[in-house]
């Protein structure tokens, strides 16, 4: 996983609520057995005209021009400014993967689906929840200004507007951890081997049944 | 020691080690994998040079690809069947407690699949790369989808990390009506609390009409709980929790039986424990629900209307709406009966046990299929789902109907294989989520229950299966 110190990038805003996997990443491209490639298929149904299937060449396809994504003005875009309950549905790691892919470092909304927030984790993907209010500043701010870029910085968690303006977000300390210096988290967990050893052999004993 | 919820039992019953931050490493007892999500944290494994640390608690099938039909022909998509044959080989390759690979009778839905085989236990931890997995809620069991890392996370380590989540009661007191299941008691409840009211909770349902429900009328509304932002639903153990698992294939045996129904008997949260939230419901208000939008919270009764936009004040919610509206071909106002239909799906995680099949037989028995529905399939969850209703001559009632009798898989819930909408059609479908684009490109969904589904399919439009004669 990339490590996640600091980032300044791009806002990219996608002003609607309860964007659901299926959406980040439709279901034709789950087909695929890697967890790279998905970035051209990102928002697929709402970013391009046709009708999309893997293997076509995506530089061909009709482009959307009303889809934010498209205008010139957030290519490049590495902050995905979005609203309430972003990530919603499927569990698909495909739809971080495809986040992450396509050049996205971050994403800030004043809620997140718990599956998918806890999948961007995984990825060196940041979610970032803000009160609506800020989320609202953001929008309205990445409007009005071409170019307008979000400093991000997780060791101190915060988030700063070309303005100096300051928003503090939350993270658990294991999460910040494992971004901050982008760890296999299989590897720090397998140093509590011998607690699951012993956690094992202790419910074994209680509900045998659960074993063999 | 203080009175304690179901959840706290199952959390604390798992906990292997906590962190200064609250982060605590889970145990997990069955690890359910399915073809879709899987392939990627094998392939991990492989290059960190890694091994499965409990092979025992894996049970895997194939659901998401499979065809529903010709099964002779094998799979003609060549990258679904790359992917099947991909879990073929790791299976074989890493090991499995039980794999039901493609055509297998006991091959289905693995949210079908795992309670059917006894593979889901309460007091047990489930998980799946699968949103689904909170299915396995209903027989008292802490479980909920995780993505792939976690999947290779589990499969490593046998463990997550992970922070307990607040607790939830929804409580749904009083007698159902006849004509309203379980599916209309989840709908209802996602219109009430909304698509995120559940996010950062694990939910108990409990109450009088939680409790007259089957186990299968309790998968239902576990399963649609992630709809609500929820990502487990749980129910106590009960009698029906203990009879339904007797004698299935991998539920304990012997003496070993008595022990685990001593101990399942526990899971039912304590006399005074207290939730974060408590929400309630009167079940003798719950009508049969139809979505009309692109949220599952879009919802109403059968005998509602779409809403109009006009009526709402806030301009965000307004947009909002006429985004839904527009993607669904819908004018404000329409009478939710009024509204005419392509095609009928009966089936997926949610809704294809054989009280579902049997429920929307009932309706369609003796009747025909409406000339403008051009298609009207029934996807059993299983092989065993499939083997039993063709037992009960379902599957004759159904193709007598005008009904298409397919095999078993996830088809077009999600659209994986060659099951799907067309741009701009409508279907009326007992699956779980009525995004843009779920069941197919432009394809417009609305859920309701089996039955609902089945009275649709005769009628052409959506009518109130308690009335339909």
């Amino acid at each position: 996983m990339k490590a996640f110190t600091q980032v300044d990038g791009l806002v990219c805003p996608l002003d609607r609520a309860n964007v659901d996997t299926d959406a980040i990443i439709p279901k034709q491209f789950l087909k695929s057995i890697k967890r790279s490639g998905f970035g051209p298929n990102l928002f697929d149904e709402w970013r391009y005209l046709d009708h999309g299937e893997p293997g076509m060449d995506n530089s061909q396809r009709p482009l959307n021009p009303d889809f934010v994504l498209n205008q010139p003005r957030y290519k490049g875009a590495q902050v995905l400014l979005a609203r309430d309950n972003f990530g919603c549905g499927s569990s698909r790691e495909h739809a971080p993967w495809a986040l992450e892919d396509y050049g996205f470092r971050a994403v800030i909304a004043p809620s997140f689906a718990d599956i998918f927030f806890n999948n961007c984790y995984k990825n060196g993907v940041l979610p970032i929840v803000l009160p609506e209010a800020a989320v609202d500043q953001l929008f309205a701010e990445t409007a009005a200004a071409d170019g307008y870029t979000l400093h991000i910085d997780l060791a101190a968690q915060t988030v700063t507007t070309p303005s100096g303006a300051v928003f503090g977000f939350d993270i658990t300390g294991h999460r910040k951890h494992c971004m901050l210096n982008g760890l296999d988290e299989i590897g720090l967990t397998l140093q509590h081997a011998d607690e699951i050893k012993a956690f094992e052999a202790k419910h074994k004993q209680a509900q045998p049944w659960l074993f063999g | 020691m203080a009175a304690q919820t179901l959840y706290d039992k199952l959390w604390q019953s798992h906990v292997v080690s906590q962190s200064d931050d609250g982060t605590c490493l889970i145990y997990i007892d069955r690890h359910l994998v399915h073809e879709v999500t899987s392939p990627q944290a094998f392939e991990g494994l492989r290059l960190a040079n890694r091994t499965p640390w409990r092979v025992d608690s894996v049970v895997a099938t194939a659901d998401h690809n499979t065809p529903t039909d010709h099964w002779e022909l094998g799979i003609q998509d060549p990258i679904s069947r790359q992917q099947v044959e991909t879990l073929d080989s790791n299976i074989k390759h890493f090991g499995a407690k039980a794999y039901f690979p493609f055509k297998d009778l006991r091959q289905g839905i693995v949210h079908v699949v795992g309670p059917e085989n006894g593979a889901t236990l309460p007091g047990m931890t489930v998980v799946c790369g699968d949103s689904h997995t909170s299915t396995h809620g209903a027989f008292a069991a802490l479980a909920h989808g995780i993505g792939t890392s976690e999947v290779e996370h589990v499969l490593a380590t046998q463990t997550l990390t992970a922070k307990k989540s607040k607790a939830m009661l929804i409580k749904v007191e009083g007698e159902l009506g006849q004509g309203v299941t379980g599916k209309d008691v989840a709908l209802a409840i996602i219109g009430e609390i909304g698509t995120a009211g559940g996010t950062g909770y694990a939910v108990e349902f409990g109450g009088s009409a939680i409790r007259s429900l089957s186990m299968e009328g309790r998968m239902t509304l576990c399963n649609m709980v992630i709809e609500a932002g929820a990502r487990a639903g749980m129910v106590a153990v009960d009698d029906k929790t203990v009879e339904y698992l007797k004698d299935r294939p991998f539920s304990p045996k012997a003496e070993q039986w008595d022990a685990a129904v001593a101990y399942w008997k526990t899971l039912v949260s304590d006399e005074g424990a207290t939730f974060d939230k408590v929400v309630e419901l009167d079940a003798s208000k719950i009508e049969p629900q139809v979505t009309w939008g692109t949220s599952p919270e879009q919802v109403t009764t059968v005998g509602g209307k779409v809403p109009n936009p006009a009526q709402l004040e806030d301009p965000v919610k307004r947009a909002s709406l006429e985004r839904a509206l527009s993607y669904m071909g819908l004018q404000a106002d329409t009478p939710i009966e009024q509204i005419q239909i392509d095609k009928v799906f009966i089936g997926s995680c949610t809704n294809s046990r054989i009280e579902d099949l049997r429920a929307a037989a009932a309706v369609a028995k003796g009747r025909q299929k409406a000339a403008n529905v051009k298609l009207a399939m029934v996807v059993p969850g299983s092989g065993l789902v499939k083997q039993q209703a063709e037992a009960e001559g379902l599957d004759k009632i159904f193709v007598a109907a005008g009904f298409e009798w397919r095999e078993p898989g996830c088809s077009m819930c999600l659209a994986m294989n060659a099951d799907r909408l067309e741009p701009g059609e409508r279907c009326a479908s007992t699956s779980n989520r009525n995004f843009e684009g779920r069941q197919g490109q432009g394809g417009r969904t609305h859920l309701v229950s089996p039955e609902m589904a089945a009275a649709a399919a005769i009628a052409g439009h959506f009518v109130d299966v308690r009335t339909f004669a």
